[in-house]
């Protein structure tokens, strides 16, 4: 009973988070900095945040995390940051020799105001960003927003520097991925090389966070988008942005800067959202969908026929990500599940029409709460008030899990305790079967583990 | 491209006989990788494990989620230090400051869970915005009758180290408010250990049988009565001595009580630190009991040590940790099982404790203050180590370079002190290193293979143990 205290008693809490649903802005802008080939993400602050975001990001991807910090110290909080940036730049090309810096800042030194762009145009100055490499830089102040907000800042932040607008468009169709595993890239990537369609994709941190083990250490491995890849976003034919949360606002900046038009669609995890994606590139490239994605999506299908009659009814709980969350109601609803209870500490506008949406008028019981107060401590309260099924959110469930004896599938971010999630895609069809088969053995194990011993059965 | 900053050439040095000259206690360089973390982490860790008092993260919600749980540091009783709890600072609260903010939570959180004691944690935010956090703090423990203890913190008001400090501050102001009576006059307070997977209640279960009563553990499985009454004990044994040593000292200069240092790691130092506590106590009894409970546990380790120093011998490490005192520890039980340190770091090390690496490491090893990964992995593979102990971020580096890693940080699951514990180490160390996946690592392949030329006696047909096969032979000879 490690959650001893909990009662179902929910009182309006004013000020307190108690286990957040979320953590901070730096971290996302971290996990996509480490998206972009050769570059080194750089925080500016206090050493601790670098720390504390790269054994977080570690033990989620079991890969080595680098980052460099600023080390504030006590006279940078009084007298500004700039010379622990200056000193960061110069230090970080000379040893570390990357093709690019991507700094973000903390809550200490938005809140000092120091100016990155000026303090980076002197770095210039000073002869202290080699030729032909760069440094840029996001805004994420951890007491606005969250860590996906954080990761949007960086991904809008790579479109402001360095999509170049020209008036030739080739072919090429932009994907922005949204925060999703290194497995879900790598699958995203197949999804439109067999539909034929040349895309640049950004960030992309496959080959980069579930990079092979080779013997060697690679400071940077091979994966990530290329900043001459970049650039040339600024010239394709269209971009396709995932995950409305976390993509949208790089996507507008893309269309506004070079007039590449964006189609913002939700994260394709589950049957609709994939068709939905698939449809889009198909109509984005001008090109027929192949019959073997057809019979990808045949045999999601199938596995859904063979198992509806298991999963009706089933009472969900769902916590983590916003766009995570939308999609993957979607699929539950689809499956004739009860999402009841959905939980994001990410505030943003649009959440709950999007989840209104996505549970489309069939759990009229469902609780929603997003922002202030919308924690796990809430969730663990609904759930004692009435239970659930099935827990699908990142580590942080474990406790409920236990202490109700529900089961878990770990899905989102952070995952502290298993191996294997940055591997498998819970993107598209390859996706939507995996997680179709985790949502199966997770009911019918409980249901073996606690059956009576004469209703036990070998046949299911 | 260099491999050492400039500004870090003096951090690093290799034994030559000389005396150890290496800077160290310096701030990271800014831009530098390091694998150090700030003030508030290093209050954090050794406040944690006080298992019945309330922890509130008074900033935004990063600093409190990145510490949610993250450190196995066991309670057989409460459970509350493993809940997460933040005043979740927003922009608004940052131009109008967090105080109210700060009053509400706790009102909230000291009704709902009773908690013996309050700690709030100052993070760097709150020392910019100027929250009056003591005075805040005063209110609240005048109005629910518990210490509310500020816990000055801020990320960026020096190293780790001033954080370890800052925890101990507050500690000091519950320590004497409790009472002392019945307390024996063969009596200590564990300082210093954690309790990371059960750790103090092993070492605790050896000074009972010893005789000698613990009056509190600071801070393993630790409680906020057991911290007030502290100053009743006799002596002080501190292990992890970075972390603790300044409440320590506090108890000498206010209540006379004497401290020494320990190391609970390794059969040698875990012994001495017995005996020294034994021979502190001059009675008859208790050095008997000690004597006894020695033998009798070292007789019980030795025969399964022996087999894993067969299998270990010759084999090298790289050991990089927090503090430099547990570096020592780690050096010579890894001599004990046959492994030679080849190179030596910790984040937060002094002169006195680098002067001491130099000491009891051979000719040749590489000592580091401060390191980055990139300079690990250069040291690993230029000794070409065969293991590296380290905490979570070092990791992923030993793997990927094809090395056995053990985590002789919060990331332990199983107990590493004590007898029990050295035993657990060396089937920890000798599982890693001589894994049979290292042998189909492309950059380390060769090294088994040449190993099958020379080593095979050419009898042996499917080894009878797992190591045998890759130190020896291929298998199929």
């Amino acid at each position: 009973m490690l959650l001893r205290h909990t009662d179902s008693n929910v009182i309006e809490r004013e000020a307190l988070t108690v286990n957040p649903a979320k953590t901070c802005q730096p971290i996302g802008a971290m996990y996509a900095a480490l998206g972009i080939n050769k570059c080194l993400p750089h925080s500016h602050g206090s050493q601790g945040c670098c720390a504390y975001h790269r054994s977080t990001l570690t033990r989620h991807y079991k890969e080595p995390i680098m980052s460099g910090t600023s080390s504030f110290t006590e006279g940078s909080s009084v007298f500004g940051g700039q010379s622990n940036l200056l000193q960061a730049v110069n230090n970080m090309f000379t040893i570390y020799d990357p093709d690019v810096i991507a700094v973000h800042t903390t809550c200490l030194s938005e809140t000092i105001g120091d100016d990155i762009p000026q303090i980076v145009d002197l770095a210039r100055e000073k002869g202290f960003i080699p030729k032909g490499k760069y440094v840029f830089h996001c805004n994420t102040p951890s007491y606005v927003g969250s860590h996906v907000t954080g990761f949007s800042n960086m991904v809008k932040a790579i479109v402001d520097y360095f999509a170049e607008p020209v008036e030739y468009k080739t072919g090429k169709i932009n994907i922005i991925p949204g925060w999703v595993e290194p497995g879900d890239m790598r699958e995203i990537k197949r999804i439109c090389y067999q539909m034929g369609i040349d895309t640049i994709m950004f960030p992309d941190t496959s080959d980069v966070l579930d990079a092979p083990q080779t013997g060697t250490y690679d400071f940077y491995p091979k994966g990530g988008v290329t900043i001459d890849d970049i650039k040339k976003t600024g010239s394709s034919q269209k971009t396709l942005a995932l995950g409305i949360t976390s993509s949208t606002a790089p996507a507008r900046a893309l269309d506004v800067k070079c007039s590449v038009p964006c189609e913002i669609l939700d994260l394709p995890i589950g049957l609709a959202a994939t068709d939905r994606f698939v449809d889009s590139l198909r109509k984005a490239a001008n090109v027929e969908v192949p019959g073997f994605i057809e019979d990808e999506r045949g045999r999601v299908l199938d596995f859904i026929t063979d198992t509806q009659q298991y999963l009706y009814g089933k009472r969900v709980a769902l916590w983590g990500d916003p766009d995570q969350l939308v999609s993957l109601t979607e699929f539950l609803v689809d499956l004739e599940m009860k999402p009841v209870y959905i939980v994001t500490g990410t505030p943003g506008k649009k959440f709950l029409t999007r989840i209104e949406k996505a549970l489309n008028g069939k759990v009229p019981e469902a609780k929603v709460k997003q922002g202030a107060n919308a924690d796990m401590f809430l969730m663990h309260q609904w759930i004692k008030d009435e239970p659930v099924d099935l827990l699908i959110g990142n580590t942080y469930g474990k406790y409920i899990s236990r202490d109700d004896d529900i089961p878990l599938i770990r899905h989102g971010f952070p995952i502290l305790d298993r191996v294997g999630h940055s591997y498998f895609p819970t993107v598209g069809y390859a996706g939507a079967l995996r997680l179709l088969e985790k949502i199966l053995d997770a009911i019918l194990s409980k249901m073996d583990r606690d059956s009576e011993e004469e209703s036990f059965e070998l046949v299911m | 491209m260099e491999t050492i900053l400039k500004g870090r050439r003096q951090q690093v040095v290799k034994k030559d006989g000389k005396d150890i000259n290496i800077a160290c206690e310096k701030q990271s360089l800014a831009g530098s990788v390091s694998q150090r973390a700030c003030v508030f982490c290093g209050s954090r860790v050794v406040l944690y494990p006080i298992a019945d008092a309330l922890h509130l993260v008074h900033g935004p919600a990063g600093c409190a989620a990145y510490t949610w749980d993250i450190r196995g540091a066991l309670s057989n009783g409460p459970q509350l230090h493993r809940m997460s709890f933040s005043t979740d600072l927003r922009e608004k609260d940052v131009i109008f400051g967090g105080e109210k903010k700060l009053y509400a939570a706790l009102n909230e959180l000291i009704d709902r869970y009773q908690p013996k004691a309050a700690f709030v944690y100052s993070t760097c935010i709150i020392g910019v915005i100027g929250d009056d956090v003591d005075a805040i703090c005063k209110r609240v423990s005048k109005e629910k009758k518990i210490p509310v203890l500020p816990v000055h913190s801020e990320g960026f008001k020096g190293t780790k180290k001033d954080g370890y400090k800052a925890a101990c501050e507050a500690m000091w102001k519950l320590v004497g408010t409790g009472n002392t009576s019945g307390i024996s006059k063969f009596s200590i307070n564990i300082m210093g250990d954690f309790n990371i997977a059960g750790e103090t209640w092993m070492i605790k279960e050896y000074y009972e049988k010893m005789g000698v009563e613990v009056v509190a553990s600071i801070t393993g499985d630790g409680r906020v009565d057991d911290l007030r009454r502290s100053h009743g004990a006799a002596l002080n044994v501190v292990q992890c001595s970075g972390s603790i040593i300044h409440l320590a000292r506090r108890m000498k200069e206010k209540y006379g009580i004497p401290f020494i240092h320990v190391s609970y790691f390794g059969i040698e130092d875990m012994s001495k630190a017995l005996y020294e506590v034994a021979d502190y106590f001059k009675d008859e009894t208790v050095s008997n009991n000690t004597r006894e409970l020695i033998q009798s546990e070292v007789n019980a380790i030795l025969p399964k040590l022996n087999w894993y120093r067969q299998k270990l011998n010759g084999k090298k490490a790289c050991v990089y940790t927090g503090g430099a005192f547990k570096a020592f520890s780690l050096i010579r039980s890894l001599r004990m099982l046959g492994v030679q340190t080849v190179v030596v770091g910790s984040q937060t090390g002094s002169p006195e404790d680098y002067q001491m690496l130099g000491e009891i490491t051979d000719e040749g090893t590489i000592i580091v203050d401060d390191t980055n990964p990139m300079e690990l992995a250069k040291f690993v593979q230029e000794k070409d180590a065969d293991l590296l102990i380290g905490g979570v971020k070092e990791r992923p580096i030993a793997y990927k370079l094809g090395l056995g890693f053990c985590d002789h940080n919060h990331e332990r699951k199983i107990p590493l002190a004590g007898y029990e514990g050295m035993v657990n180490f060396a089937k920890e160390v000798y599982t890693s290193t001589c894994s049979p996946v290292w042998k189909l690592v492309p950059r380390r392949k060769h090294l088994y293979e040449q190993q099958v030329e020379t080593n095979c006696s050419g009898s042996c047909h499917e080894c009878e143990s797992t190591c045998d096969i890759k130190t020896q032979c291929s298998g199929a000879a």
